[in-house]
């Protein structure tokens, strides 16, 4: 244990001092090589213009090194492995895609994510709006926000715990010490074990739970921000007008911040195609409640050890995230002439 | 309706109160699953499966049995043979309500009672445990009577949870293996995107329109489509240099790797936000890139820097996948999510291990979170297009 200590501390000390000495050592070199003080004229003038070609690859070049390595590269291989077996060496085409659209629990995987897509973007902006409107309303806001936005800091494997918690199941003639069976019991319902119940996906409603109670805390400080940024004079003027609370928040509010909600839901929407953590500890895609990412997993590195489709099946996330990475390029092009 | 003033809702006494209770209600619903699980750690292991937490600050109600001793030591007095002691070993804690022997009636007798038995035999328990048990003759039987009782337990809060957790059952452990991974996997990141964001930023050369949106590109790529590569690229590399494929130091990278979209483009937006006649006038005054950058700019980037690190070590801290793919499962390699997720497996009715495990699973994020909510919410506010 202590040597795990030390090395992570070495680590930090060699990490950062290779970087200082790298960028340090790197630009030190630049100016030796070709030097713009001390020397005359067209020299100088060459040497700068020989600083300025260089000097931005040597501050970029070792994140560029790495976002290659660590992302580029798998991303291009991955599409490769995908048109592969599953020991990734022979070509098989489009196999892996014709299994993946017959597979029955790849079919169930998309219908969950799905629902999940429709779902938990839509309930966490809705509910972030509304808490985000109420809360800036009154004295302890700011305290009724840290506190809904608390669970933001939650790992999903700890979220899954407490709510494993909540929807703890014990005989009927037990004492129930998971609080929502606690409650059902109190007004005479019968105890269930909330997250098999697979007709109708309900249980996919009970997971979806934990995900709307970790990032509606997120949607609430970016919408709040937004709502912020109204002009008052706005929400003036439809007061004196007569608009009633709802035709406010209706017809001035939500109007104004639509490019905030958008940002909102596409985040939430990328968080939510990737959700993994939540399925694999509380069903692990049992009962019908399988989603892509986890299969994925399953495939890869589990029972199934088929890296293609594996890797089909990543493939089929990233599609889905296309549009909305397109989207992002476009936007940040849009206000970025700089 | 003519309304002078104030924002929408808050003109009625009703329409204010309203505010109030929506917003009760959400705190309450938000708080309640997290407030679950810590009042669960606190509480003695036996009390937990006996009633819900919420009623973990009143007196539970149980119902318990014992053995009397046996019948054969009664000792004679005052013409009957009579046992006497108490039921409990440690008297004063318990209170004992009502008492039976009968398995389906256990609260037969009201406590301090004497009920007949039938054939002259009598049994009195009192409220704090002891009883009085009386036979008309001499008894042979060497088996002591079953009792049943209906006791009140007053609440106990324990930190024995936390120490069973921390000591052996290797919680411990894998907090410091949390930390081994999260605190290089922070700080390795923001030097390097520090120096592309001011690249991408403030400096001029060709390609960087397309840098700039490979980096926007990045930021959305899911992470589960690298996962593969990696790992045979670990593999491989592992096998040519003889060394383990699963250590520290792949996953300190990989989460570098991760972790660098979302640091230059949080770094790069806040840094072209700089003035522009800072740079400028420096330039005049002979400084190169480098002194501008880090005399200037890295100074004037804390806010952002700050930011940046808080998010990365939630992340860090908090992620499940990459520890599960980049590093073993041994006890030495196992981080606390990681951990967490077999206890779930293992121990999956131990609600004293699971709600101790997990509390402090979430401790130190909390603790981030709330002595720094104002970084992180200005990071959120700046890259909320970051997928998480």
């Amino acid at each position: 244990m202590a040597a795990q200590i030390f090395s992570a501390i070495l680590v930090i000390i060699i990490g950062v001092g290779g970087c200082v000495a790298y960028f340090w050592g790197a630009n030190r070199a630049l100016d030796m090589i070709f030097p713009s003080r001390g020397v005359t004229g067209g020299a100088a003038v060459d040497n700068l213009r020989r600083q300025g070609l260089i000097r931005p690859w040597l501050f970029i070049g070792p994140a560029l090194l790495i976002l290659t390595v660590y992302l580029i590269y798998p991303v291009v291989q991955t599409v490769i492995l995908s048109f592969q077996n599953r020991a990734g060496e022979g070509f098989v085409g489009l196999d892996n895609y014709v299994w993946a659209f017959g597979d029955r629990e790849f079919r169930s995987s998309i219908l969950n994510n799905l629902l999940w897509l429709l779902i938990v973007p839509a309930a966490c902006t809705f509910l972030g709006l509304v808490i985000a409107v109420l809360t800036d309303k009154i004295w302890w806001g700011t305290i009724a926000k840290s506190l809904i936005f608390l669970p933001l800091a939650i790992s999903f494997v700890g979220a899954s715990v407490i709510w494993k918690f909540v929807y703890e199941y014990r005989g009927a003639d037990q004492t129930q010490i998971g609080i929502l069976n606690a409650i059902v019991t109190f007004f005479g319902g019968d105890p269930k074990v909330w997250i098999s119940l697979a007709d109708w996906n309900v249980n996919d409603m009970f997971l979806m739970v934990i995900l709307i109670w970790i990032q509606t805390g997120f949607a609430m400080v970016i919408l709040s921000a937004a709502l912020r940024g109204i002009p008052e004079e706005t929400i003036e003027a439809a007061v004196i007008d007569g608009a009633n609370p709802f035709q406010i928040f209706w017809k001035i509010m939500v109007p104004q911040i639509w490019g905030t909600i958008a940002v909102v839901w596409t985040t939430i929407t990328i968080l939510v195609l990737k959700v993994f953590d939540i399925v694999l500890t509380m069903t692990n895609g049992q009962w019908n409640t399988q989603v892509l990412a986890n299969l994925m997993f399953d495939w890869m590195f589990r029972g199934g050890g088929d890296f293609g489709r594996g890797a089909t099946i990543a493939i089929i996330i990233m599609i889905a995230v296309l549009p909305i990475m397109i989207w992002n390029i476009r936007q940040a092009n849009r206000e970025g002439g700089r | 309706m003519a309304q002078a003033s104030g924002t929408a809702a808050g003109k009625s006494f009703f329409g204010r109160f309203g505010v109030h209770i929506a917003v009760l209600f959400f705190v309450t619903l938000w708080t309640i699953p997290t407030l679950g699980i810590l009042v669960t750690s606190l509480r003695d292991k036996d009390q937990i499966i006996a009633s819900g937490w919420w009623s973990a600050f009143f007196s539970s109600s149980q119902t318990e049995n014992a053995r009397l001793p046996a019948p054969n030591t009664a000792v004679s007095k005052d013409g009957r043979f009579v046992l006497e002691g108490n039921l409990f070993a440690e008297p004063g804690e318990k209170r004992i309500t009502a008492f039976g022997t009968r398995a389906v009636a256990p609260t037969e007798y009201e406590a301090g009672a004497v009920a007949d038995l039938g054939d002259g035999e009598t049994l009195q328990i009192n409220e704090d445990g002891s009883f009085v048990a009386g036979y008309p003759e001499a008894q042979t039987s060497e088996r002591g009577r079953r009792v049943y009782f209906a006791a009140t337990v007053p609440p106990r809060f324990t930190t024995e949870n936390y120490q069973t957790v921390l000591f052996s059952e290797g919680i411990g452990r894998s907090f410091l293996n949390s930390l081994t991974v999260t605190i290089p996997a922070t700080v390795i990141p923001i030097m390097i995107a520090a120096f592309a964001a001011y690249a991408l930023a403030w400096m001029r050369f060709p390609g960087r329109a397309i840098l700039i949106a490979t980096v926007i590109g990045l930021l959305v790529v899911p992470l589960q489509m690298t996962l593969i590569p990696l790992l045979e690229l670990y593999n491989g590399v592992g096998n040519l240099f003889g060394v383990p494929s699963k250590t520290y130091l792949g996953i300190w990278l990989a989460h570098t790797g991760f972790g660098l979209p979302f640091a230059i483009y949080l770094l790069r937006s806040y840094m072209a936000g700089l003035p522009r006649e800072l740079m400028e006038s420096a330039r005049i005054d002979g400084a190169s890139d480098f002194e501008i950058f880090i005399k200037i700019v890295l100074p004037l980037s804390f806010p952002v820097l700050a930011s940046f690190a808080i998010f990365q070590f939630l992340w860090v801290w908090n992620d499940l996948l990459v520890a599960m793919v980049f590093l073993g499962s041994g006890s030495d390699q196992l981080v606390l999510t990681g951990k967490l997720n077999a206890l779930l497996g293992s121990r999956g009715g131990d609600w004293e291990i699971l709600t101790t495990s997990a509390f402090i699973t979430i401790i130190v994020p909390l603790i981030v979170f709330f002595s720094l909510q104002r970084y992180f919410v200005r990071g959120l506010l700046a890259g909320s297009v970051k997928g998480g």
